[in-house]
This record gives C-alpha cells, structure tokens and sequence, in this order.
C-alpha cells in the first residue's frame, strides 16, 4: 500500500450510509505508514464501498491542523455520518478502532 | 546542553511588563527558556500569562503565541476584554495568535502508538504566522486527563520543552498546584529554569494573592511572598519590601491648609513628602482636617488622593461642606479623587496594592488615609505596621505626602495605641477632647515634627462653620482653659481691665483737681503777698510824705528864722 498524500480514494458505490473519513499524518513516519494501512484495511473489511478516506500530510498542510483540532498524529477524523469522532494512533487496535468509529459489527466479531 | 560555548554574559531577561514582577525576578523571565507559573484555581495564572504576551507586542514589539488548552479564543478575549485589552486587535494585527487545542477525552479513542507531531505542526504554524518571541502553554496539563498514554506524553512535553528552548521562545507554561507538589502532573520536572507561584490565602475570611518566585536558575531573585493585585489594569505586583530607606527628603514646606497651625510648623506647614499622624478620639476633627489640608493641595494645583475607610465620597464631601470646605469643584476638575471601601472588603496586603495601583494611577503629591485604625479590623498591629513601613517607604519614594488619621478609643490609651507606629511618623498631631465644667472642647497638641522647631504649645482647636480654626488656649495658675471657661477667662480679663482702665481715670481726675486747688492756693497767697506789697508800699510812701512834709516845715521855719535875722541886721 502506498501512502497518498491529500488524495482522495472512493470507494465505487455512494449508499445512503457513507462515510467520510480523514487522517492527519505527519510526514511518513512509520506510524503513519502503519495507519494508512490499517485504516485501508478496515475500511475494506467493515465498510466496504461505504467510505471515503483524505490523508492530510501536516507537514505539508500543517494549517489544517488546528480546523479539525489535531493534536495527536496520526489522527482519524470522522467527519460523517456525524457526530465527528477522533480517533488517536496508528489504528494498530482495530477493536478500539471500530468502537472509536462506532461501526456495528453486523456478523459476529472481529 | 551544558557546557555549551557560554561566555560570561548573565542570563538575559524578557522583561514582562508587569508593574513589580519584573524588580523580583531582576529583569523579567529567562529569555529563550521556559517558566512555569503554578498555582490554584482561580490564582491569576492565565491573566499572568495573557499579560506577559500582551507586554511583549505592545511594549517591546515581540509578538506571542497563546495556546490555549482550557478556554477557547473567544472567552479568553473576553476575559481580557475586562482588563482593558484587546485581543481581537492584537490578534488582527498579527502581533498575537491565539491557538485553542480542545482536548475532550470523550471525543477521542486511542488506538495504537501515536505521538504529538499534530500539536507541534500547530504550534509552529502560529509561530510562524507572527513571528512569534513568546509563547505561553495555558495549561498543558489538560493533556495528561485526555490521553491515556503517559509514558508517551512525557516523553513528548521533554521534547517540547527541548523544541522551544532551541527555537529560543521564552515560555510561559501554566500548571495548576497539586497535592504536596507545584503541579499536579509534576511539569516541574520540565521546566526547571524558574517557576513562579501564585497562591491565595485567605486570613480571617479575607482573601490575600501573594506570588513567590520559587525558583530561577542563573538569576538572583526576591525570594519573598509579594503580594499582587488583579484590577482594572490587569496584574500588579508591589516587591515593596525591597524599598531601602533612600529617600529623598525635600526641605520644602507645604501648608496645612490651616493656617493658624502652618504657623506652629515654622510658619510653613509640612514638609513635603513627611508623613502625618493624625490621631484622636470620635468627633474630634480628624476628617476636617484631613479636608483642609487635601483643600489646600488642590488650591495649589496638586493631585490628591483620599482613601476613605469609614464614610463615603458623598458623605465627606457634604459633611465638609458644614464647615466652609467645598471639595466637589476639585473633585470635578480632577485634581481629587475618592477611594472609598470599608477595610474588610480584602486583606491589608491587598489594600496596600490597591492603594499602590491607585497612586501609581493617579499620580498625587498628597495622599490621605481616613482612619488609618480601620486596618486594625484586618490585620493585627505587627501586620498594620509592616503595610504602613512598606507604604510609607513607598510614598517617600515619591515624594507624597501622606496624612493618616488615627481613632484612638481610650484617652488614656491615645500615646500607646499609636505607639506601634509613631516611629514611622514625622509629624504628629494630637486632637484631644477636654472635658471642663460640663462641656467639651478639643485641643491640639503638636506631638512631635520632625526637622523643625516647632511650637508646643496647646492650641485649642475650633471647628467652626468657617473652617478649623486653632486659638491660643489661656492657662491662668497652671490650668488650661479652654471652651467657655476660656471666654469666661477672657471676659473676665476685659473686665478687670476696664474696672483698671476706670480707677487709673478717676485717679487722674483726682489728681487734676487737687492740681486744680493747689494752684488756687497759690494764687490767693500771691494775692495776698501783692495785697501785702501794696500795703508796704502805701506806708512807705506815707513815710516819705510826712519826711517831705516834716522837711518841708522845717526849711520853712528856717526861712522865716533867716528873715528874722535880715531883719535884725538890716
């Protein structure tokens, strides 16, 4: 998986449910890294063609960071369905992650 | 970092600009270092901080950098609002960037390591936009209740504090007081080139701020607790107890505004910046005399201040009236001013920086307390005293001259009640009520002046509806007379000296008509003699003619002898 900096990928269908999500990284740190691609990884496996994913790199936007309040890198921003959540981390903890985003799991558990 | 290539330079300062703080710390804050001001809720930390940015644009053209971590731009404007700044302007003109970091724990789940590049990219990009020299951290601790991982968190606030000290931003880092620590999440132990604290203590249910300089590496530093004042102008700190006794001491005489009693001062009144004592019982005329002498400051031009612990600004100004002192023009031109609060309304330290923030303000040459006593009720006589040293010293600095008035309760206690301060006095009047044949009259002493030869007689001391007026009291075999006994005195003294005046006419009267009978005595003895002359004088004329008349006879019978004898012979 490569890292891509304020680019956007979607997912093919728009459904009523979409999400919208943003992660703030700093530079490729190896967090970063890791969190870009464990949030693709999510996203496939929970909210599949349901989602949209931004990754602002600060270092290169750094004044988008106070707008959404980033304190911590890397930064999960959910910005809908509302209400925003943040979640902190390299999104290694995909249980804290999914309850972070507050996606039901539909079959069973992770 | 030690063992750098350091010359011998001291350690530079940034000056905060706050009135005081920068005399205890020697110049201001550790520039290029950080400092961390604790203290309780409520203790004036962020106020401190705001105020060390604000100085920093306005008056030494740093800009600054506020993050905020507890209250978000608009509140804090709006708290600064109150002290007379804005934050909005400031933040307009890019002297100042205001960056509020909301931390809610509720909003954030962690998930997997993380660190806090997000906060340095923000802290940078408002550096940047202002070019920030200062910058203050209110209060980084929030942190530590929103993220769960400690370890991570203190090893990014060291590496914080390491970032700013190499980017040589001075600073300032809040931290509320925890339990037998100077911060809850023990900050000291990053900020460890000065720490400041401020603290509230609350004596007798009057509350008192102090801030104490802890600790400053590189820095001597007045290690007492001071003590501070949040007022209109925001905060002040009054190191008043680093006042030396080098003031200056002008021979200039000012007047009392009574002239009668300038006449027992040399004939001058007051000398400039001395301080006096006004002490008495109730309804002994200390107020009024306050007013003549505030009266006469304000006629000559001058500033002054009048601190009023017992009655208000209304009240003075009409109860003066009664006696002729109209003081409402001056206050309406501005040349005098009323502070007015009762003594319990805070503690004596802060009343001493209220009275400091008000002379710092207005800028007076005179200056009156009414009642000094008052204080008595907040603090013990040790503490009144140590207040009224710093404050005198004070207001020698400046060359005002100050004029206390002391109730004194007992009369026989008068001497001794004020025995705590009289060695800060340089001129002490004593009104004393004289109680004489049923009624009571108030003299003057004039205890002591120092620097002059002064009279030290008793006056007696009038309040009438022409102003004070001072009288010379009589003593007749050793007692002094005063109120009626005097006039009575008096008009006993006219008497006696008309009864005198009579007598030495009537002596003279007498005198004349004695006079008057011993000139006719002579006369009629003259008379006599002339009666008596004449007398003599008709007798001896009498002798001549009957001589005459006796030669007469005779030549005549001569001549008829010598024709006898012609006949004989012819």
């Amino acid at each position: 998986m490569t890292v891509v900096d304020s680019s956007e990928m979607r997912a093919e269908e728009d459904l009523a449910e979409s999400w919208e999500l943003r992660l703030y990284v700093a530079g490729q740190t190896s967090k970063s890294v890791a969190a870009v691609a464990n949030l693709h990884q999510l996203c496939d496996k929970h909210l599949k063609g349901q989602y949209r994913i931004e990754v602002i790199d600060l270092l290169r936007q750094p004044q988008l960071a106070a707008g959404d309040q980033i304190l911590a890198v890397p930064t999960l921003v959910r910005k809908l369905p509302p209400p925003l959540r943040r979640i902190i981390g390299d999104l290694s903890n995909t249980e804290r992650v999914l309850v972070g985003l507050d996606i039901r799991l539909a079959s069973g558990k992770e | 970092m030690a063992g750098t290539a350091q010359s011998l330079a001291q350690l530079e300062k940034c000056p905060t600009g706050i009135p005081g703080l920068d005399e205890i710390t020697a110049g201001g804050l550790p520039r290029g270092r950080p400092t961390l001001i604790c203290g309780d809720a409520g203790s004036g930390k962020t106020i401190l901080a705001m105020q060390f940015l604000v100085h920093g644009i306005i008056e030494y053209n740093e800009p600054g950098v506020f993050i905020a971590f507890e209250e978000n731009a608009q509140d804090l404007a709006t708290n600064m609002a109150s002290l007379g700044v804005d934050v909005h302007q400031l933040c307009a003109e890019n002297g100042l960037a205001i960056d509020w970091v909301h931390v809610d724990a509720a909003e954030i789940e962690e998930a997997g390591e993380y660190d806090l590049e997000g906060l340095f990219i923000r802290i940078q990009c408002a550096i940047q936009q202002t070019g920030a020299r200062r910058i203050v951290l209110d209060s980084i601790e929030a942190l530590f209740s929103t993220l769960k991982n400690q370890a991570m968190l203190r090893s990014e606030l060291q590496r914080l504090f390491r970032w700013l000290k190499d980017q040589q931003l001075t600073a300032v880092v809040t931290g509320e007081r925890g339990d037998g620590r100077l911060t809850r999440h023990g900050l000291e132990e990053y900020v460890a080139d000065c720490v400041i604290c401020l603290d509230h203590e609350v004596v007798n249910q009057v509350s008192t701020r102090h801030v104490r300089v802890i600790k400053y590496r590189g820095s001597v530093h007045g290690a007492n607790q001071y003590p501070f004042l949040i007022g209109k102008s925001g905060f002040s700190v009054f190191p008043i107890t680093s006042v030396g006794l080098e003031c200056p001491a002008p021979s200039e005489q000012i007047s009392s505004g009574i002239s009668p009693l300038d006449t027992m001062l040399r004939g001058g009144g007051f000398f400039r910046g001395s301080t006096i004592l006004v002490s008495g019982g109730a309804g002994t005329g200390k107020t009024s005399m306050a007013a003549h002498f505030v009266r006469a400051a304000c006629q000559r031009g001058e500033r002054a201040l009048y601190f009023a612990f017992e009655e208000s600004q209304a009240q003075i100004i009409r109860n003066m009236r009664s006696i002729s002192v109209d003081l409402a023009p001056w206050v309406e031109r501005g040349l005098l001013q009323f502070h007015s609060a009762r003594p319990s309304l805070c503690g004596l330290e802060t009343h001493l920086a209220m009275i400091l923030a008000a002379v710092v303000e207005f800028a007076p040459r005179v200056l009156v307390l009414d009642p000094l006593s008052d204080f008595l009720t907040v603090g013990s006589h040790g503490e009144v005293k140590g207040m009224l040293t710093r404050l005198i010293d004070f207001l020698k600095m400046k060359e005002i001259t100050a004029l206390f008035t002391s109730l004194t309760l007992a009369e026989h206690a008068t001497e001794q009640s004020e025995a705590g301060i009289s060695s800060l006095i340089d001129c002490w009047l004593l009104v004393r009520n004289l109680e004489q044949n049923g009624e009571r009259n108030r003299a003057l002493y004039l205890l002591k002046s120092r620097g002059m030869a002064h009279s030290t007689q008793v006056r007696e001391f009038l309040l009438t509806d022409k102003g004070v007026d001072l009288v010379d009291v009589c003593v007749s075999a050793g007692n002094v007379m005063t109120g009626s006994a005097r006039r009575d005195y008096e008009a006993g003294q006219v008497e006696e000296a008309l009864r005198k005046k009579e007598e030495a006419a009537r002596r003279e009267a007498q005198m004349q008509r004695k006079r008057r009978d011993v000139e006719a005595q002579i006369e009629a003895l003259r008379r006599q003699l002339e009666e008596e002359e004449r007398e003599l004088m008709q007798s001896m004329q009498k002798v001549v003619e009957i001589d005459e008349r006796a030669k007469a006879e005779r030549d005549a019978m001569t001549r008829s002898r010598q024709q006898d004898m012609v006949g004989r012979s012819a």
